[in-house]
């Protein structure tokens, strides 16, 4: 029972962390019809900011300026690149953004090098706040979730309370309209992106130094953030944050739980080979639930693509 | 099949989009070879009778026969290998391919060759012959070896006609054929519609009267989803209720 | 004007027999010859690779730029062929079948089929973004298959196998690179041809219909899906045929000729090549591998300069070189190419110039940032220098500002000589 609290504290973790990358992916999509392959290099970025800022101003100054450096980086890719290339349509739109992915791994190699960097949470965070039958949950663990926790209800204020989010609802709709009643829809756009952006950046910037600060890190999220928006529906905040926090505790159990599928088939009824190296499926029973906890999310993906092509709540197909 | 089976036969079709009905329960029976003419205000539904006709749309009640096959539930393709095709209101041709590539690509199903890859299209002498013969007839071949996308709007007009007919469909609809048009240009798809329609089944949405009387043989008026007359087009014009209802409408829409 | 047109095009389908031959006999020759021309073994190893490249972009480009779907996963095909192919060889060694090596590649194509019509029957449904998730989808969840399903993909070492232990073909057993090459260069000239063929048939030309209109595709009888269906298969098979090449010139796969890189890596060239051509991935193969073996043999940031080149390349030309290529074709045809030569040699070679300085200054920031303190020294364009003093400095970006300067200051000039290079002579405009 103490394992289960402890995986769901650690999935909520993840899953919130998945939020806030694909609530601005989705945003992003559902305004602008463009699946932004680079989402997670500006969530790399924003780690990268941040560790660089914290050692002249300490870990909060990061976390105050890299998100909003990382957010005009973002509206100024819009601006002078994607917007460039819309005009050739989707396919060369989403090649664009997997272009760009590359070019800002390869750019944060340049000026980093491979190896990790030293990003520390804060030392007023490093202790630990309780913990459960011997498992310690950092004080830094809780401090992630009250962040993520803060900026989904911000965007739930701003999105359904605000005059700006009617105009982004609206603008999700009925792009054409809205630009008809004197909204400057392109700026909008470009609003979004940052905003999206600077999300994804924040999300390193937190995350930075739990998960690593090192040029894969985007890559490693990178395609599990667009399997969460497409299983929660291209276009739906609710659905990111349902898939994402599905996802988060999907791989935080899988990794925990040593179910054996040998211990399955016997249970099942088979009969395990005794010469195990020799038998074509000694794959099959070798294989432990840790194992396959990674690929759990495109198995999810594809099927719901599948089945449900689009997602849990997705109202559109995409 | 006797000639008596209509070539096409809709009863009580029906389309709701949300709780608007567009459609509203239509019935009409078009013989073979008759011309048909659909004509009704903005926003009567024609394009949306098209649009279910073809499969486009799926209905939300009635039957739609062509030579007496029922065409629920099929897909537009699957309606076109029975012989219906269609152009439709706004321009949609191949942009990025020639003249001529367009129109053989209008060929290939009919022809046979299905999806073939063990034919290489260009050696067939058949189909390039074919393709140039619609060419000529709808008066594109100087046009042949360019871009589709490039050409004026009332050859592409001209070239959706022939796409549309290329095929050997004996049911052919044209939505708003000339849409968009001048004068001159109305004259010069009307002479071609009255021409590669000939011995076929022809169903048109139009605007312009003068090529509705030019042209149909029959006109049924469509008023917010109902039909309200079906007649020869002196039957129509002498129709009170449809001079009521339709020029009222067309008032209304003006202002 | 309208006559001469006309004129040119019964030309071409009168003469099309001898006309559309020619590419390909240049070709063979091309091939035949080139391993004269270029003997050492390093360079047979690279053109091994740019003949299985060629083979894979040309697999490729039938899904992106002839049936417009975007795969993020079509390594997946490539590698499950080779692994196939290396699996063969191991049960051609282990029971000694009557397999000769020359015909491997087919198998490979074969399972790459098998797997492009399982994943195809329910990744076609639609194009563009929900396609392109599939894809990455079900190459994501195939490449971490390879570390799990060990017996299969080998896990993290692969599997490796001897294609020299096979029965010798004709008295040749592929000892030499040299043999292998001359393998190669059939199956890829076999698969161009084919695949070449496959744009002409019904069905391919149907393939570039749906691209651009689906809709309309579907009211002339196709079945927009079907006809994406066999483009994906087909695809699916030349992939795999690129795989069995592969597996029988490096003898060796593993999980990294599946994963995203590979992947992503083929889109690249591809797209940096022309989607729009057929010939644009066979330029696209030839100049990324030149870059991947010259490049990084010169520094160790290849990658970023080939970043930026993609990047670059979507932006500004979405035709890729191909299309750079063909753009020219109007003036070349009208005689007036001429004309471009002058204002080409003022704004591209000051240009390549100013790139070559931006690059040292990168090179230089670079050597900076990561050297061991204390070795302050590097060599760059022949040139051994202090990458801590100003005078280097002063300079790369002396150069770099007058590149970049010069070509802008005659950049109009290009564009009016662009301009009546592509005018019909006597015509107002």
């Amino acid at each position: 029972m103490d394992l289960v609290l402890v995986n769901l504290i650690d999935g909520l973790v993840t899953g919130l962390l998945l939020f806030m990358l694909s609530a601005g992916l989705t945003l992003i999509f559902s305004m602008m019809g463009v699946l932004n392959f680079a989402h997670a290099s500006f969530y790399m970025l924003g780690a990268y900011f941040a560790y660089q800022i914290s050692t002249y101003m300490g870990f909060w100054m990061g976390l105050l300026i890299a998100p909003i450096i990382v957010g005009i980086a973002g509206a100024g890719i819009e601006r002078y690149g994607l917007r460039k290339v819309h005009q050739y349509g989707h396919v060369p739109e989403l090649i664009f953004t997997f272009g760009l992915a590359l070019l800002i791994e390869e750019v944060v190699q340049f000026i980093w090098g491979k190896s990790q960097m030293p990003y520390e949470p804060p030392e007023i965070l490093q202790f630990t706040l309780f913990s459960i039958s011997g498992n310690a949950i950092p004080a830094y663990k809780v401090f992630m979730i009250f962040v993520s926790i803060a900026i989904f209800l911000a965007l739930l204020y701003v999105l359904t309370r605000t005059r700006v989010g009617m105009v982004i609802q609206a603008a999700l709709s009925y792009p054409k309209t809205v630009e008809a009643l004197g909204h400057n829809v392109p700026l909008v756009f470009m609003g979004v992106f940052g905003v999206g952006t600077a999300l994804a950046g924040l999300a390193g910037v937190i995350a930075g130094p739990v998960l690593g600060t090192f040029p894969g890190m985007a890559f490693l999220l990178g395609s599990i953030v667009f399997v969460t928006i497409v299983i929660g529906g291209l276009g739906s905040l609710w659905g990111a944050l349902v898939a994402s926090l599905l996802i988060g505790w999907i791989t935080t159990f899988a990794a925990s739980y040593n179910v054996a599928m040998a211990d399955v088939l016997i249970a099942l009824g088979f009969e395990q080979p005794v010469d195990l190296s020799e038998s074509a499926w000694r794959d099959l029973w070798s294989l432990t639930l840790p194992q396959i906890g990674p690929i759990l999310p495109y198995l999810l993906m594809v099927l719901i693509l599948v089945f449900r092509p689009y997602g849990l709540f997705g109202k559109r197909d995409v | 099949m006797s000639n008596a089976t209509p070539a096409l036969q809709i009863d009580d079709l029906r389309k709701s989009f949300g709780k608007a009905e567009i459609i509203r329960g239509v019935n009409l029976t078009i013989g073979r070879g008759e011309r048909h003419a659909v004509i009704g205000p903005n926003g009567a539904g024609k394009s949306t009778l098209f649009n279910l006709i073809t499969g486009r749309f799926p209905s939300s009640g009635g039957k739609v026969r062509l030579h007496g096959n029922d065409l629920t539930g099929l897909a537009p393709f699957q309606i076109n290998r029975m012989g219906l095709s269609r152009s439709f209101q706004i321009t949609n041709i191949f942009p990025n391919m020639s003249v001529f590539e367009n129109v053989r690509c209008s060929l290939l199903w009919s022809r046979g060759y299905k999806y073939s890859f063990w034919h290489i299209v260009s050696k067939s002498r058949e189909l390039t012959e074919a393709a140039d013969a619609v060419l000529e007839q709808i008066n594109l071949t100087e046009r042949r070896d360019l871009p589709a996308g490039m050409l004026s709007y009332a050859e592409q007009r001209a070239l959706e006609i022939g796409i549309t007919m290329a095929g050997g469909a004996d049911v052919i609809m044209l939505d708003e054929p000339t849409a968009g048009m001048s004068h001159s240009e109305t004259d010069y798809i009307m002479d071609l519609i009255r021409q590669v329609t000939e011995n076929k089944t022809l169903i048109m949405v139009e605007h312009d009267m003068g090529v509705v009387f030019g042209l149909a043989d029959y006109i049924s008026v469509l008023v917010y989803g109902e039909i309200i007359a079906t007649g020869r087009p002196e039957e129509v014009r002498a129709n009170p209720k449809v001079q009521e209802a339709y020029l009222g409408a067309a008032l209304e829409a003006e202002h | 004007m309208s006559d001469t047109a006309s004129n040119n095009g019964t030309a071409q389908r009168g003469g099309s027999r001898l006309g559309a031959a020619t590419p390909w006999i240049v070709s063979i020759v091309i091939l035949a010859i080139i391993p004269f021309v270029f003997t050492s073994n390093s360079a047979i190893t690279i053109m091994n690779q740019m003949a299985i490249t060629i083979v894979f972009a040309l697999a490729y480009n039938m899904l992106l730029g002839q049936g417009g779907m975007l795969s993020f996963g079509h390594a997946v095909y490539m590698g499950v062929g080779g692994f196939m192919c290396v699996h063969i060889m191991n049960y051609v060694e282990d029971y000694s079948l009557p397999l000769p090596l020359p015909v491997l590649p087919l198998f490979g194509g074969l399972f790459g089929l098998g797997l492009a019509t399982i994943v195809g029957s329910f990744s076609t449904r639609k194009a563009g973004t929900v396609f392109a998730m599939i894809s990455l989808g079900v190459g994501e969840l195939i490449a971490a298959c390879s570390v799990i399903i060990v017996a299969f993909f080998g896990g993290e070492e692969g599997v490796s196998g001897d294609r020299t232990y096979g029965l010798p073909f004709f008295g040749i057993e592929f000892l030499h690179q040299i043999e292998v090459y001359y393998l190669i260069a059939f199956w890829l000239l076999l698969s161009a041809l084919l695949m070449f063929l496959y744009s002409r048939t019904p069905i391919g030309r149907m393939a570039n219909a749906v691209r651009d209109n689906p809709e309309r595709a579907e009211f002339l009888g196709y079945s927009a899906r079907w006809v994406r269906f066999f483009s994906f298969c087909a695809s699916g098979f030349f992939a795999g045929i690129a795989g069995g090449l592969f597996a029988i010139n490096y003898e060796i796969l593993t999980e990294e000729n599946l994963n995203l890189v590979q992947s992503g890596s083929i889109l690249l060239i591809t797209f940096l090549g022309g989607v729009g051509y057929f010939f644009g991935p066979i330029i696209g193969a030839v100049v990324f591998t030149l870059l991947q073996t010259v490049l990084s043999l010169e520094t160790e940031l290849w990658q970023l300069y080939v970043g930026a080149l993609f990047v670059a390349t979507v932006m500004y030309f979405p035709g890729g070189l191909a299309g750079i290529l063909m753009m020219h074709m109007p003036a070349i045809r009208m005689g007036k190419a001429g004309l471009l030569v002058m204002p080409y040699i003022k704004t591209v070679l000051p240009a390549i110039i100013g790139t070559l300085g931006l690059a040292a200054l990168i090179e230089t920031i670079f050597h900076i940032r990561h050297a061991a303190t204390g070795d302050e020294e590097m060599t760059l364009f022949w040139t051994t220098f202090n990458s801590h003093s100003v005078l280097p400095w002063l300079v790369m970006i002396l150069v770099t500002v007058t590149g970049y300067w010069l070509t802008r200051r005659n950049l109009p000039e290009l564009r009016r000589a662009w301009h009546e290079a592509n005018t019909i002579d006597g015509s107002p405009s």
